[in-house]
């Protein structure tokens, strides 16, 4: 069969065509899927994902407790440092209108001043720092959904505490040994120039124990486990009370939830 | 000819002092060329692989559970007669070794000036004497930047390095 140059050009031009229609098909389709994201736990695999819900109303009823803080500080050896500009923050507490600004009135101003409001890394399902780090000394672990990080890879840029929207993270300015009032030899201290934030206890976790701030606490105001598992302690401490994240608006996913 | 004494004793004593940094080098060299006195562990008669192989690759050995601990959550080593030992630089290596006695001698003959392990990790048996390493360390010469911040804390400058417990007494390893 003798194929015309017409016939040859009409072909190429159909080919283009219909390639170009079936990706873009495909495109559509991905974003389609994307755009509507399952709730963790429905359909496919649940993914694992350590959260923490901490009941505020139990903390409101022990004014200046900072307990939780206190057994942090003591397993991971934070330093306390004065200077509001060297401070390492893991767990802290922080003003109710600067953890939920939109959130804020007269009455939680009222409620919220002076009892304790413990804020700590949200381990984001989308961790903005991780995103960012450029060594890969910062990453979500995917096994439990912990945002890790390795000091020994951390150059200090902190480019990822600009990334945070939760100013989790804190710069070590300073050597920080000086200011570690009992250093407990099991865990590392850090060095100067070097991020560090909370790692949800990976340490105390892969012992089988619970974080150091949950077991701490005397009143069990915080609840901790998977939340892709219904029958967690964080899923049945959300499940039974209300419930805000800090800045869900942003995208992040964060995972620790303040039970008001 | 009557400076010939002069000249020669001056000839001598120009020799002498040009050629003083070899014989300095030399007997420097003699000296140094000791073996470094370690400490073994009283407690345990084998390490976590043979010797051969830890005097060479103990340091990509250690590496290698720090990113498997680290990266991996894997913190099971399994050695090679079969042994099971936690991938810990404090729990298992300073479980037996003493850091000042065999750690550190090692290295300062070999001249090793890092490892920068203890900037973080810390050694049991000093904490537990109230010295934290980098203050021993800095009798040593080095991280002089914490040395102003240091004076803030007098407990951590005034302990004596002679209050540690000795080798003998060391905690046995953690499994």
């Amino acid at each position: 069969m003798k194929i015309t140059r017409k016939d040859f050009l009409r072909l190429s031009g159909l080919s283009v065509l219909a390639a170009g229609a079936v990706r873009t098909f495909e495109a559509a389709k991905a974003a389609g899927q994307s755009a509507i994201r399952p709730l963790r736990g429905s359909g496919g695999a649940p993914r694992k994902q350590l959260a923490m819900a901490i009941d505020l109303r139990k903390c409101r009823q022990r004014p200046g407790c900072d307990l939780c803080m206190k057994a942090c500080r003591d397993a991971h050896n934070v330093p306390v440092i004065a200077d509001p500009r060297h401070e390492v923050k893991w767990i802290w507490n922080a003003p109710f209108a600067e953890v939920f600004p939109l959130e804020q009135s007269a009455y939680t101003e009222r409620n919220y001043t002076g009892s304790p409001l413990p804020v700590l890394c949200n381990h984001c399902d989308e961790p903005a720092c991780v995103r960012v780090c450029p060594t890969g000394a910062t990453w979500k672990r995917s096994e439990d959904g912990i945002v890790m990080m390795d000091w020994h890879r951390c150059i200090g840029c902190k480019y990822c505490m600009v990334a945070c929207p939760y100013e989790a993270r804190s710069f070590n300015f300073v050597d920080p040994r000086p200011y570690i009032e009992h250093i407990n030899s099991d865990f590392p201290t850090r060095s100067m120039g070097v991020v560090e934030k909370c790692n949800f206890c990976a340490e105390r976790l892969a012992a089988g124990k619970q974080p150091a701030c949950v077991e701490a606490c005397p009143a069990n105001a915080i609840a901790f486990g998977d939340s892709s598992d219904p029958n967690s302690p964080v899923c049945l401490a959300l499940s039974a009370s209300f419930s805000l994240r800090r800045k869900p608006e942003l995208g992040t996913g964060p995972n620790v939830h303040s039970i008001v | 000819m009557r400076d010939r004494v002069w000249i020669y004793s001056g000839l001598a004593v120009f020799v002498a002092v040009l050629t003083c940094p070899f014989w300095y080098a030399l007997a420097r060299a003699h000296a140094a060329s000791r073996p470094p006195q370690l400490v073994l562990p009283a407690n345990q008669t084998q390490c976590v692989a043979p010797v051969s192989f830890m005097r060479a690759s103990h340091m990509q050995m250690l590496l290698d559970w720090r990113e498997d601990v680290v990266r991996r959550d894997d913190h099971r080593f399994v050695a090679y007669d079969g042994k099971i030992y936690q991938k810990s630089l404090t729990r298992t290596c300073l479980g037996c070794h003493s850091k000042q006695q065999f750690c550190d001698r090692c290295h300062a003959y070999t001249g090793v000036s890092g490892p920068y392990c203890w900037d973080c990790h810390n050694d049991p048996r000093h904490l537990a004497a109230g010295v934290t390493p980098e203050a021993q360390s800095m009798r040593a010469g080095g991280f002089d930047r914490t040395q102003s911040m240091l004076s803030h804390f007098p407990k951590l400058t005034t302990s004596s390095p002679t209050s540690r417990q000795p080798e003998q007494t060391a905690a046995g390893r953690t499994p």
